[in-house]
Order: structure tokens, then C-alpha cells, then sequence
């Protein structure tokens, strides 16, 4: 599928019937109604942020907000005033599932969105005051964060995707984020949730809201919701379903399910979804999407066609020709996100980049919770600063591999035609900058 | 509980701009590659060039293997299966030039029950398994391993340990068997390594209630099991610890009592071990908030050089078959060591053969030259 109606001006046969929502919220998101501090922080914050960018200092997405709150600390809520916000929020997939819930809004008309990843209120502040006057917002949110940013921005939907493991040398316990979640939304009633029926800890986040649509995207990591986050007991999992043997938690019957290479929306009809992203992760990732946009009024006929217009976000899937070699990018960052990864991966050569600098978390000892038997069969490079803890994990998993120094020796060390990299955070980063910051 | 999407749309908003904002780099220099910090020579590729004790071809990818010589089906998320994998040559000889890890262990104190039995001599290739031994304590040749509770105490990366336990064994051609015992089963105390992990306070204080009901661990200490206990593991096997703010019994299976440190005991960990011991130095990651102080029929597992362990003075403890350490999760992979005498303590053998250690061997080189020693 094309979106060749959204190209077309929305001139197609799927163009929605427009019906102007008389809000007056939605007129407010103009410059001309921020107060004067809000105005002032907006400009000095944009000009941060590109001068940022013209120094080759990154995107300037953090340094922007960042200012921006210095000078009104409130102006993340003055610039979310007014606006249709959906928030996403989860250990993994936040990124594209914004990403691919941005392209679906679109259909709207345009779209504010942290599409660098910048996460925190600094990066959605920064969105914010770069976008100027949308009347929608879909901001990616770390799971820390999520309770002040809700406070700031009174989002209409918030997508809760999955919550694992990650980074615990200095990240909360996966129980704590959902009891966190959980407090939170049980005093917001008016957002409405739309929530992974497949993870516990993500049904017990979102049990005490009125509002919830169920999303089927699939749970491949399982380790951190054996116990019951309501009574301490254990749940039981057969069949795609789950439920705990000591309280009534259980899975909830989704409205939207990945079948197949595509999704079936509430009303039973189902959409084949082309994606240019890889994996069955990305197609729950999609049916995130869709379930919110159905929030925003947007039936899946509109939305679907716009999915495929995503083909890498910041980096992540790119792929590069470089030496005869076609480079494909995946992140990984935590166990669950190592297994989406093999599971994305085709059957290629495969270098595999660990590092420990601060945003990858300081402790490897996660990737004793990877298993990555997957691998066996296929040629296996390792580098990164950590690459001698993986090779250790490798040798105990028999799965063979060999060390390389540098992203070049990689690409000499493999037959023309796919490499597939998989890379925690600053080792990505490190090889996107080699590839020219692809994104 | 669901909603019933409205089909209708909002009003379109003004503009006709596109919602992607391309992305802006500006002059971004290129980044060079990180060059990983040079520990000393390069490593050689992993089974790819000849190593010391290695007599054949290296292996290549696809290339037919021998069934390995153990041949016990692991459970556990089929990740050791007990098939050949393909392309994972198990290596004739095991690097036997290399030189063995530390020295004979000398008896702990309180134990030593187990006569030492000697290491059959030659003939430790694949297929050939060791004779049944005296010194084993389950009475067969299959050493049995034990994980406790990975659904409350295996937090980071636990899971390691009892692979590379198995592994190691496996390499020396002794059939292991492990086995997952979760919260709500019975412990079995006929095993012959017992292994438990970190955790969060919660699953910990709630570890230490049902191990103090199940009692097999105890029964099992009594007959002479080896254990190793990581993190909260650890501490739970002494008299009390806190969890939740509140003061937790314990297992009493060692002298050790725990409390609350004034700071979170974050990074890496580094200390001598207790020279009994016969050990390489310990290496590790810490992470923990807790302080534990030592009575007198424990003995320090080893003296802090870098991090803190239990007190900034000391790390770990040791009596007996029993070693816990705050180096927590996957801990064997930095110090396989600590597997070997585990492994040593549960055969009853004095000396096990070599394995080729080249990359552990890496990786503790470069977590030692990455580490800055503690101020004297």
C-alpha cells in the first residue's frame, strides 16, 4: 500500500469526512496567546537549538528545552496548552511507535513530535517550541518521567507499551515504574489509555482507568512479570494468554491484534500493514499506532496507508551501501529489546556492538539474561569497549564469533550483501557517525 | 473498559506544511570510530586461529562437530541444548598446556568431610567422562545444580552463573543436570551446587521466609552442598538483613548480619581473595545499598581494593562449601575461578583440567586496567 492519497492532498477515496471540531483549544496554540515569558523562552530556546545544530553539537533538541525551562519553567505546559497530545510511553519501542503514531496523526494536519528520541521534558519542550502552532503533539516520554509530563501537557491518549528491564544501575524496578504508573493515571479518569493486553505489569499500570483500548503487541521477554504486581503471586501463561493463580489479574481481551502481516481493528475488519520496518515487534508497534490514532477520530483505512511513509527513525533500521555491503542499523538496549532484534535480524553476517558509557547503563550483566542462540549459524563480529564481556556471553552460549577492532574490519570481514548490525545505545550511535549519521 | 473509537475527524488544521521534520545535522564533523582501549596484545579470533592445546583445524562455520561427551539434556530456555550445534567445534585437548588456576584448595575450616579424590590422570578429551567418584556427594556422576527462586532473586543477569557452570563442567567431560526451582516448589536438598541471585528488596525478604519454611537448603548445607550466593542472595543467608526499611530474618546458615549502608553501593568491585582459597583476584559489579559485617566463623571472601563489598574493607565471606559476594549477576564470567572450585568442591576433585580461558582472561584484564584502586 501507497499513501498516495496523503501525497495527493488527501484528495482520494479514503479522504475523511471533514467535520471542524469547534474547540477553542485547539485556535489557542498560537505564539500570540503564550504569555510574554513563555514567548520569550520559545525564542531564546528555538535559537539554542539551532545554534546547537549549526555547531555540530547534536540535534540541539535537549539544549533548546533545556534552556527554555530556565528562563519559564513552565513552559513546557504553556506550549502544550491547547494542543490533541497523545503521550508514549514503555521500556521499548517508544521511538518508532511514536514515529509511526506521528505519521497516522498526520492525517490530521500537522503533526509536533520528539522524533529525535529526546525523551525527557527538556526534548518535548524542545519539540514543542520548534513546531510552532500544530494543533497535535506526539511526544515520546521516558517511563520515569511520565507522571510529571502528564501533569504538564493534559494529553488526550497515553499508549503504554511494555515494561522490562533496563539499565538498573540506576533505573527502577520494573514494579515500581507500574505502582508509579498506576498512582498516576488512577487520578487522570478523563486520558484515555491505550495499553499492551500482553504485559502484566502494563494491564496492572492501567487497571485503575476507565478508559482502555487493548493492544495485542506480543510480550517476547517474560522475566520481569512472572510475579503478580497485585498479590505477589505467579502467573501462569499458556496460549498467548496469562493470568495470575492468586487474584482475578489477567489478560484483558484486546480490540486490536497483529495477525498475520497485518491488524485487526476493533470492528473485526482486518488491514493488511506494509511496513518498511522490519519484524513482527514493529507490526505491534503499528497497531499501537492505529489504536491511538482511532483515539483521534482517525479510522484504520486513513491511518494504514501512512505507516509505510516511515522507513528508519534516527538511525534505527537504516540501511547503507557502503563496499558492496548493504549495512542494516538495529538498536538494542535491554534484553527484550536484544530478543525483538534477533527477531528483526535476517539469517546474515551479524556484527553485534556493546560499549557501557553512561546512556547504555555501566553493568553488562544483562546480557546474561540474552539468549543468543539465535545467532548460531550465522557469521558473528563483535566490537565495542564491552566487547570482551560478550565474547564471554558467545563462548557460554556456543554461539562462534570474532573480534574486531574497528567498523571498517567488519565490513572487510564479511561477503558482499547484508551485514546487520546490532548495537546498544552509544555503540549506535558510535556506527550511525560512521555511516555519516544515517537516519 | 474498551472504547468505542469515533470515526468522525477533527478539524484539519491549518497549513499545509508536512508533519516530519527532516532531520537537521548541520556540520557535523564526522565522529571517528571508537577505538576500543587497546588491554595489551590483540585477541585472537575466537576458535579461529590455532590456540595453545588446540590440535586441530580451527573450526569453521558448518563444519561437522563431535557430539559433545555430556549429553544431559539442559532444561531451561533451550539454550544449551544437548544436540551439536552446528558450528561449535567442542575442541579436543582443551588448551592442557595452560597453566591451572591458583593452587589445590586447602580445606575450609568446619568441612573437609569429603576425601579429596585424586583427578583421573589423561585421557580428558571429549567422550572420555570421568570415573565415578567417591567424593561426589549426590553418590552418581552427574553434578547437580540447583537455581533457587529465578522468579524473585535473578535480577541481573543471574541465569549466567548456572550456565557457566554447566559449561565448565561440560568441558571437562562431567555430566551436569541444572535445575530451576521457583517460589512455590519444594527445594530438593540432594544437589550438589546451589546457586542464588540478587534481587529488589521485596522478592528477597520474601526468598528468605520461604527458604526458612522450605528448610532444604538447610538440609542441604548439612550434607554438604556447595553454595553461592550473590547480592541479596548473600545477604539473606545470614542471621538478619533489612529489606523495605525493616529488619529481615535471615537463613543463619552463616555468621553474617546485614544492615543499611549510608550510600548505594554502585560500580566496579575488586579485592584479593582470601589466599586459602587458592584464587585469581575477584572482579565484579556492584550494586547495592546494604553493609554487611562478619562474625567470627566466617571468613572474608576477600580485601577490598576497589568498590566497596561489604563494609569498604572487606567483600564477601566464605565458610566452608558456602561463598556469598556482592559481586553480583553473572559474577562467574569475570571470575570462572570461583566456578572451577565450586565444581572442585562438588566432585570432590583436587584439580580440574584447563579450559581455554582467553577471553574471560581478556575481560578481567580489562576490567582490572579499567578500574582505579580504592585511596589507601
Amino acid at each position: 500500500m501507497i499513501n498516495w492519497y496523503v501525497r495527493a492532498g488527501r484528495k482520494g477515496p479514503n479522504e475523511p469526512i471533514v467535520r471542524r471540531r469547534r474547540s477553542g483549544n485547539l485556535a489557542r496554540v498560537t505564539q500570540g496567546n503564550l504569555p510574554l515569558r513563555a514567548k520569550v523562552a520559545t525564542q531564546v530556546s528555538r535559537t539554542a537549538a539551532a545554534l546547537s545544530r549549526a555547531a555540530g553539537r547534536g540535534d540541539g533538541s535537549v539544549i533548546g528545552g533545556w534552556i527554555g525551562l530556565k528562563i519559564d519553567p513552565d513552559l513546557l505546559e504553556h506550549l502544550a496548552a491547547g494542543r490533541a497530545i497523545a503521550l508514549v510511553s514503555g521500556t521499548n519501542g517508544k521511538t518508532t511507535t511514536t514515529r509511526l503514531t506521528a505519521a497516522a496523526l498526520g492525517v490530521l494536519g500537522p503533526v509536533a513530535t520528539n522524533s529525535f528520541g529526546a525523551n525527557m521534558p527538556s526534548g518535548h519542550t524542545s519539540a514543542l517550541a520548534k513546531a510552532g502552532s500544530t494543533p497535535y503533539a506526539v511526544l515520546e516520554v521516558d517511563e520515569h518521567y511520565l507522571p510529571q509530563v502528564i501533569e504538564e501537557t493534559r494529553p488526550r491518549v497515553i499508549a503504554l507499551l511494555n515494561l522490562s528491564r533496563d539499565q538498573l544501575d540506576r533505573a527502577k524496578e520494573v514494579a515500581m515504574i507500574a505502582q508509579l504508573w498506576r498512582t498516576t493515571l488512577a487520578k487522570h479518569p478523563e486520558i484515555m489509555i491505550v495499553a499492551n493486553s500482553d504485559d502484566p505489569m502494563i494491564v496492572w499500570a492501567a487497571g485503575n482507568s476507565p478508559t482502555v483500548t487493548w493492544f495485542s503487541a506480543g510480550q517476547r521477554w517474560q522475566d520481569d512479570s512472572w510475579v503478580c504486581p497485585e498479590c505477589g503471586s505467579t502467573i501462569e501463561r499458556q496460549d498467548g494468554q496469562w493470568w495470575c493463580t492468586g487474584c482475578p489479574l489477567r489478560r484483558p481481551q484486546p480490540q486490536w491484534v497483529v495477525e498475520d502481516d497485518g491488524v485487526l481493528d476493533p470492528s473485526g475488519a482486518w488491514h493488511l500493514v506494509r511496513l518498511q520496518l522490519p519484524g513482527r515487534v514493529n507490526l505491534g508497534n503499528a497497531a499501537t499506532a492505529l489504536a491511538v490514532a482511532a483515539a483521534f477520530g482517525i479510522r484504520p483505512l486513513q491511518a494504514v496507508p501512512t505507516l509505510s511513509s516511515v522507513a528508519s527513525v534516527a538511525g534505527r533500521y537504516a540501511q547503507v551501501d557502503r563496499d558492496g555491503r548493504n549495512i542494516r542499523l538495529l538498536l538494542a538496549k535491554n534484553p527484550a529489546s536484544w530478543l525483538e532484534a534477533f527477531d528483526m535480524a535476517d539469517n546474515a553476517p551479524t556484527l553485534l556492538s556493546i560499549n557501557s558509557r553512561d546512556p547504555d547503563g555501566l553493568d553488562t550483566s544483562w546480557l546474561f539474561d540474552v539468549d543468543f542462540s539465535p545467532l548460531r549459524g550465522r557469521q558473528i563480529l563483535i566490537t565495542g569497549e564491552r566487547a570482551y564481556d560478550l565474547a564471554v556471553r558467545l563462548e557460554v552460549n556456543d554461539v562462534p564469533f570474532r573480534h574486531v577492532q574497528t567498523f571498517g574490519e567488519a565490513i572487510a570481514s564479511v561477503p558482499p550483501g547484508r551485514l546487520e548490525v546490532i548495537a546498544n545505545y552509544t555503540a549506535f550511535q558510535d556506527i550511525r557517525a560512521e555511516l555519516d549519521r544515517v537516519n | 473498559m474498551s472504547i468505542n473509537p469515533e470515526w468522525s475527524t477533527p478539524g484539519q488544521a491549518a497549513g499545509g506544511q508536512s508533519w516530519g521534520e527532516p532531520p537537521v545535522h548541520g556540520q557535523q564533523p564526522p565522529v571517528q570510530w571508537q577505538q576500543p582501549p587497546v588491554y595489551g596484545q590483540q585477541q585472537p579470533a575466537y576458535g579461529q586461529q590455532p590456540q595453545p592445546g588446540y590440535e586441530q583445524q580451527p573450526p569453521a562455520y558448518g563444519q561437522p562437530q563431535q557430539p559433545p561427551a555430556y549429553g544431559q539434556p539442559q532444561p531451561g530456555y533451550g539454550q544449551e541444548p544437548g544436540q551439536p550445534q552446528p558450528g561449535y567445534g567442542q575442541q579436543p585437548g582443551y588448551g592442557e598446556q595452560q597453566p591451572a588456576y591458583g593452587q589445590p584448595v586447602a580445606p575450609a575450616p568446619g568441612f573437609g568431610q569429603q576425601p579429596p579424590a585424586a583427578y583421573p590422570q589423561g585421557g580428558f578429551g571429549p567422550g572420555s567422562a570421568p570415573a565415578p567418584q567417591q567424593g561426589t556427594p549426590s553418590g552418581d556422576s552427574v553434578v547437580r545444580i540447583v537455581w533457587i527462586y529465578p522468579d524473585l532473586l535473578s535480577t541481573y543477569g543471574d541465569r549466567g552463573n548456572m550456565l557457566i557452570l554447566a559449561k565448565r563442567a561440560r568441558q571437562r567431560g562431567i555430566a551436569v543436570e541444572t535445575i530451576e526451582v521457583r517460589s512455590d516448589q519444594p527445594l530438593p536438598s540432594q544437589a550438589d551446587i546451589y546457586l542464588i541471585g540478587g534481587g529488589e528488596d521485596g522478592p528477597q525478604a520474601l526468598a528468605a521466609q520461604r527458604l526458612r519454611v522450605d528448610g532444604g537448603l538447610h538440609r542441604a548445607v548439612n550434607q554438604g552442598s556447595a553454595v553461592l550466593a550473590i547480592c541479596a542472595g548473600y545477604q539473606l543467608l545470614g542471621t538478619s538483613f533489612f529489606a523495605k526499611g525493616a529488619k529481615c530474618q535471615g537463613l543463619e546458615l552463616i555468621d553474617i548480619y546485614s544492615d543499611r549502608g549510608e550510600t548505594r553501593a554502585v560500580g566496579e568491585l575488586a579485592g584479593e581473595v582470601d589466599p586459602r582459597l587458592g584464587l585469581p583476584r575477584l572482579t565484579g559489579f556492584e550494586n547495592h545499598g546494604g553493609r554487611t559485617h562478619l562474625g567470627p566463623t566466617v571468613s572474608p571472601l576477600a580485601r577490598v581494593s576497589v568498590g566497596i563489598g561489604n563494609d569498604g574493607q572487606t567483600e564477601g565471606a566464605w565458610r566452608g562449601k558456602i561463598l556469598g559476594t556482592y559481586s553480583h549477576g553473572p559474577a562467574l564470567a569475570r571470575n570462572p575461578a570461583i566456578a572451577d572450585l565450586m565444581l572442585r568442591w562438588a566432585t570432590g576433585y583436587d584439580t580440574l583440567p584447563p579450559v581455554d580461558d582467553t577471553w574471560s582472561e581478556a575481560l578481567r584484564n580489562e576490567r582490572f586496567a579499567a578500574t582505579r584502586p580504592n585511596p589507601a
